[in-house]
């Protein structure tokens, strides 16, 4: 019973760490090769949970606003970045902040302007309803082993994008020298637009995905766009490589603090208080990994060269 | 003959002292309230723009020391009202006094834990660790309810200084000047130091300072110290104007305002935040009574200056300034 509780929440975890990588990626990408801190970045993710229940609703069928999540949140990205963010890559981070931050306030009350205040929801479409079967005895949840599917499937997919097209080539030459592959010939403003659309579909798929198992609502973008910070402190920003460990070590680390912490204290303190202390250091362990690893590679696990 | 931006300085101290003094008179309190808050949140900003404006330290998580402020205040006055002892058997006090000093002790102890770790790195990855280390400390107030957790630690009654009923709203506004005098007149005499002066120079050029003998990190583990001191003074004082503190003390929108406050009225200005908050706390009330979507248009603003109004409301008045 045991063993299949630690597979259960090792899956969460693997799970969580997939979702966050989508959001890092992006984050990680758009910082790489444009030097620009997008804290709007939630808001990309907002976007894409609200298109694919709309979308659903309207329909019926999840798949279609999966795609909507996708075009909705490529397409408010590029938006954005034609409108506001090409203004800022020539700017110091400060503004870059300021500006981003108030792309939040704009996007959040925005949002809330159109939907409304309440929560939608989003159904888990048909196929991927029901568990399968662990090792153990347990079962568990198919969409959530479907998550992990699709993450891994990015993950690939970025990996072999970024390395083998000739758009991949591009991105790699922006990020060690823009003003060279400009002098080549590569239009750098329309490289640009198309990274920055490319990391919001990544995060605008994460929130349609995550909008099936929570609730799609203003403001869920933030808290997972400060662990996608954390992610990509810990693997070193501006690499993927880097994105991808750290994601899974953050969520995995969260999800297993969460579950074992209580329980080993409850071996030397009375169970209330195990559960008390235990669930306020787990709520703080990624923090506390993100130092320790700071404090032993300031540039994170896989800093990006140059 | 003093600059424009000396004259303009003077201006804001006047305007933000007459106005609530004319406005108790005038039986208008909320105005003194709304002033209140302004004095509050520019000493915040004042301790944010030390780090951030003198020393280019770009923290993303300042609301952690207000916010510790706000806490050594809610938890010292929750203690003297119970009458359950502290720590080692220290009871709780009602002193504002005493609890600036917990408060300023609190915050700077923070700043150097946090700083000692964040300030081995710099940049983007600065901005985004205290970011981090903010959040850990939210979600710590949060999950521990011994305090209120999630729902906030009310204070029931406004704590007391010696000789002044602390109850009305004038008195305590003129504490809150008072402080922010105080505040202002630090940064002043820290801007023309010779430790200023190696801080700002850290700021334009680390190797060049390192390269004459002075440690950077040094200084800047200093400035951030000093920094988190006086926002987590400011934080006390923000609990005892709305008698209440909560985890939205230690959020990172409270961050990012004290952030804003600081580039909208000029970053690294003597009264750049006090212009900040000035416009800011107005936008918030004006805007909150045209139309319930205000935030939408305060971004639209804010937008608006970062593109266009570089320099801040400051900048604009007093044209550029001299540091670089």
């Amino acid at each position: 019973m045991q063993t299949a509780l630690i597979i259960e929440q090792l899956l969460n975890g693997l799970q969580f760490g997939v979702m966050l990588f989508l959001m890092a990626a992006g984050l990680t990408l758009i910082f790489g090769v444009m030097g620009l801190i997008n804290l709007a970045h939630g808001s990309l993710y907002m976007v894409g949970a609200f298109a694919c229940a709309t979308v659903a609703a309207w329909t019926g069928s999840f798949w279609l606003g999966l795609i909507a999540s996708l075009a909705a949140a490529a397409a408010a990205g590029a938006i954005v970045e034609l409108v506001v963010i090409r203004r800022l890559y020539e700017r110091d981070h400060l503004d870059q902040v300021l500006a981003t931050f108030a792309l939040i306030l704009i996007f959040s009350e925005g949002t809330r302007w159109v939907f409304g205040s309440f929560p939608l929801y989003l159904d888990i479409p048909a196929l991927l309803q029901g568990t399968v079967p662990l090792p153990g005895g347990s079962r568990y949840q198919l969409y959530r082993l479907a998550i992990i599917g699709a993450g891994v499937a990015v993950a690939i997919g970025l990996f072999l994008l970024i390395s083998k097209t000739r758009l991949g080539m591009r991105i790699r030459a922006g990020e060690s020298d823009r003003e060279m592959i400009g002098a080549l010939g590569v239009d750098v403003a329309t490289l640009y637009t198309l990274v920055f659309a490319l990391g919001a579909a990544l995060a605008g798929l994460a929130g349609a995905m995550v909008g099936a198992i929570q609730s799609v609502q203003v403001g869920m973008g933030e808290p997972v766009l400060i662990l996608a910070f954390v992610v990509i402190v810990i693997g070193g920003i501006g690499s993927i490589k880097g994105a991808l460990i750290g994601a899974i070590l953050v969520g995995v680390t969260d999800t297993m603090g969460r579950f074992l912490l209580p329980q080993t204290l409850m071996l030397f303190m009375p169970p209330s208080q195990a559960a008390l202390i235990g669930g306020a250091i787990a709520s703080m362990l990624i923090y506390l990994l993100m130092a320790v690893v700071l404090a032993l590679r300031p540039r994170g696990l896989f800093p990006a060269s140059g | 003959m003093a600059s424009r931006e000396t004259i303009f300085n003077l201006m804001l101290a006047v305007l933000l002292l007459a106005v609530p003094v004319w406005a108790s008179y005038g039986g208008e309190p909320f105005y003194v309230t709304l002033a209140t808050r302004i004095a509050i949140l520019s000493l915040a900003a004042v301790g944010l723009n030390i780090a951030l404006g003198l020393g280019g330290l770009v923290s993303f998580g300042h609301a952690a020391f207000f916010g510790i402020g706000g806490y050594a205040a809610g938890i010292l006055a929750s203690h003297a009202f119970s009458g359950d002892p502290l720590i080692f058997g220290l009871p709780g006090t009602k002193q504002m006094i005493v609890i600036w000093l917990v408060a300023t002790g609190a915050g700077g102890l923070a700043a150097f834990l946090i700083g000692l770790i964040t300030l081995r790195t710099s940049g983007v990855y600065f901005i985004m660790i205290t970011l981090a280390f903010a959040q850990m400390i939210f979600y710590f107030a949060i999950s521990w309810p011994a305090y209120g957790g999630e729902d906030g630690l009310p204070i029931y009654v406004r704590n007391a200084f010696p000789g002044v009923n602390t109850l009305a709203p004038l008195p305590f506004f003129l504490i809150c000047y008072g402080l922010l005098a105080g505040g202002l007149v630090l940064f002043k005499l820290f801007q023309d130091s010779r430790f200023g002066a190696a801080l700002q120079a850290v700021r334009q050029n680390e190797l060049r300072v390192a390269s004459v003998g002075i440690a950077p990190y040094r200084i800047k583990l200093a400035a951030f110290v000093i920094s988190g001191m006086l926002t987590a003074i400011a934080g006390a004082l923000f609990a005892d104007l709305n008698r209440f503190v909560s985890p939205s003390m230690l959020s990172w929108q409270m961050s990012g305002e004290l952030i804003v406050l600081i580039i909208l009225g000029g970053t690294g200005r003597l009264f750049g935040p006090v212009a900040g908050a000035m416009v800011y706390v107005l936008l918030e009330y004006w805007l909150g009574g045209v139309t319930e979507r205000w935030q939408f248009f305060l971004g639209l603003i804010l937008l608006g200056v970062v593109l266009f109004a570089r320099g801040g409301l400051i900048g604009l008045i007093a044209g550029r300034a001299r540091h670089g």
